[in-house]
């Protein structure tokens, strides 16, 4: 086991390695860093100082060289500046990383709480009305493009009915409990969770009928264990294990999902950070932003494959 | 035994009951409704440039954000945009979109996922090895976040979409594609055909190959839902089918600053993606439970 847990933790490695060099290989097919800086031979560019600054960004050497100069420099905090502002885009990245942290936990928390219950019930009381709206919920979260529910969100209850607020993470010096802050949170995180809750419910659903169908339910069944207890203390603790790991897996999907979703909502996380990166071509921030989002991703595929190992012991290390 | 009067010529309350189950139990055994739209998508597609009521590019700014469904001299049934282009020939256009994702990205993948699982499978050693491993990575990118960076730098176009798409779509083969092999090659078929002297690529092509196909209709059918999403959700970010070629996601995403004005300029693009998505889905699931029931989960 500590073996296999190992190599998943070099492919780790691996993977962020690769996504680094794509990530430097793609900034670099964009055309030549200087011409952001500045065009040779425009206003107030000397040969001279096109020189100069392409030793200081040290873009005189060759390409491999640049790109282990640029890991180091990552490797050891220093993301660069952006190209506008000229400020540390660590910083910027820390100060956007809370926004986005809180909108995914507070998904992540809905996407459970929606998902097992539900699952569990629409098992349970399989072929009725709770499980046929179960089942439409999952439909429609699973097939329902994340952007387009979150638009009608806010058509119906910002435009529409005016209940909830449009846009932004709300006041920053409300606290977080306070409804005035929470009431911005609804759309985004309901939007952005809906679509993993869809999976863990189906997945929950299929594994409970699973157990439900198992000998040792029938038996506990059998010698007369009431309803409750047999499906909450028997078959429950059996059947969550397999969504749960998927449940990381799915959460990972938040990555992708949070871009989409705070762009929406002008969210000021790092999803957003990432757009505003994209729209103003400025390289640093956006390699920088889509490489801590990759390590966040490739760090949760690690996570969902150790809580795997330690969940599922029949499962084969190869 | 009495006699059957004329009036239960009509059906009796529980003779419809069970008319209306049987009705039930062939929507529900066959997927009919998501056949239709499927059929209704394709055909719409193939057809876009004759049965569009409009030029899904012509602007025609007095009919800017004009209201759907002919509201108040609107000459557009599913209304205009915010520059008067008429969402319903834009959202007909924009179908032509999905079904390359399906047709051209997804085949394209098809093969690519199929030839490196069966050659994994068949292979064995080293060459196996390698090929798990790099499925493996490449499952592990975030693959949305790296095809936006790719887009924008590369610059977005269709063909870029498509190949960020087949990229996409080719890794999911493999591994399921492969565990096939690895049972076919087993077999004594497979061996008697080896002792008749067939060569290893003939082997694979006409031994092993077929008994691989349901694995791959149903995984193709179950990931293409899928696929067309990550297509819209690059086109509503911008890093997609540049505007102003119609397609379901920039749609969505050019309404979004009409959202309060003309929310039909989104509203019915997205609800496309959706009915198409659904339909991809149902259709995917029943395919699973007819050819491969050991991929099934209980439903």
């Amino acid at each position: 086991m500590a073996r296999y847990l190992v190599r998943r933790f070099l492919f780790a490695i691996i993977t962020l390695l690769l996504a680094s060099m794509i990530v430097f290989g793609l900034s670099r097919l964009a055309g030549d860093p200087l011409l952001i800086y500045a065009k040779p031979g425009g206003y107030g560019m000397s040969p001279q100082r096109v020189e100069d600054l392409s030793k200081k960004l040290g873009l005189d050497k060759p390409l491999a060289v640049q790109y282990l100069v640029w890991l180091g420099r990552v490797l050891t905090g220093d993301l660069g500046e952006t190209i506008v502002a000229e400020t540390p885009v660590s910083r910027l990245i820390g100060q956007r990383m809370i926004p986005t942290l809180q909108l995914g936990l507070a998904a992540s928390v809905f996407a459970i709480v929606l998902g097992l219950p539900l699952g569990v019930v629409s098992a349970v009381k399989r072929g009725t009305g709770w499980d046929y709206f179960a089942r439409i919920l999952a439909l429609v979260g699973q097939a329902a493009p994340q952007f387009w529910i979150a638009m009608m969100a806010i058509l119906l209850f910002a435009i529409i009915l005016g209940w909830l607020p449009v846009a932004t993470a709300g006041p920053d010096d409300v606290p977080l409990w306070n409804w005035g802050k929470l009431r911005y949170f609804v759309m985004p995180v309901v939007t952005l969770g809906w679509g993993p809750a869809a999976a863990i419910l189906r997945l929950t659903r299929s594994s409970m009928l699973d157990v439900l169908d198992s000998e040792y339910v029938k038996l506990a069944r059998a010698k007369g264990v009431n309803s409750n207890s047999v499906i909450w203390k028997h078959a429950f603790g059996n059947a969550v294990l397999q969504p749960l790991t998927v449940a990381a897996l799915t959460l990972a999907g938040f990555i992708t999902g949070a871009v989409v979703i705070e762009r929406i909502f002008a969210w000021p996380g790092i999803g957003q950070l990432t757009i505003d990166a994209v729209w103003n071509n400025d390289f640093p921030t956006l390699t920088s932003t889509v490489l801590v989002l990759t390590a966040i991703y490739v760090g949760m595929n690690f996570l969902a494959d150790i809580g795997y190992v330690y969940l599922n012991p029949t499962i084969r290390y190869s | 035994m009495h006699q059957a009067s004329p009036v239960s010529e009509v059906p009796t309350i529980v003779q419809r009951v069970k008319i209306k189950r049987t009705y039930w139990y062939y929507l529900r055994r066959w997927p009919i409704i998501p056949l239709i739209i499927l059929s209704a998508l394709v055909f719409v597609g193939v057809t876009a440039p004759w049965i569009a009521p409009n030029d899904p590019l012509k602007q025609h700014l007095p009919q800017r954000s004009a209201k759907p469904f002919y509201q108040d001299g609107s000459p557009y049934l599913l209304g205009g945009d915010h520059v008067g282009r008429d969402v319903t020939s834009r959202v007909i256009h924009g179908a032509r979109i999905s079904l390359t994702v399906m047709a051209v990205a997804m085949s394209a993948g098809m093969v690519i996922g199929t030839t490196l699982g069966l050659v994994a499978g068949y292979a064995g050693g080293i060459v196996d090895e390698i090929i798990t491993r790099i499925v493996d990575i490449w499952l592990g990118f975030p693959f949305l976040l790296l095809a936006l960076v790719a887009a924008i730098t590369i610059g977005a176009s269709f063909t870029v979409v498509m190949g960020l798409m087949v990229l996409l779509a080719w890794s999911g083969f493999v591994r399921n594609v492969r565990a096939d092999v690895l049972v076919l090659k087993e077999l004594d078929y497979v061996a008697a055909a080896k002792i008749a002297g067939a060569s290893r690529t003939r082997i694979l092509v006409r031994h092993i190959f077929p008994g691989t196909i349901g694995t791959v209709t149903v995984i193709a059918s179950l990931s293409v839902g899928g696929l067309i999403l990550s297509e819209a959700t690059l086109s509503f970010l911008g890093a997609g089918i540049p505007a102003p070629t119609p397609s379901w996601g920039n749609m969505v995403s050019e309404g979004r600053d009409y959202l309060q004005t003309a929310w039909w300029t989104s509203a019915f693009p997205g609800a496309a993606l959706f009915l198409t998505v659904m339909s991809l889905n149902f259709f995917g699931d029943w395919l699973r439970d007819r050819l491969d029931p050991k991929l099934r989960q209980l439903d």
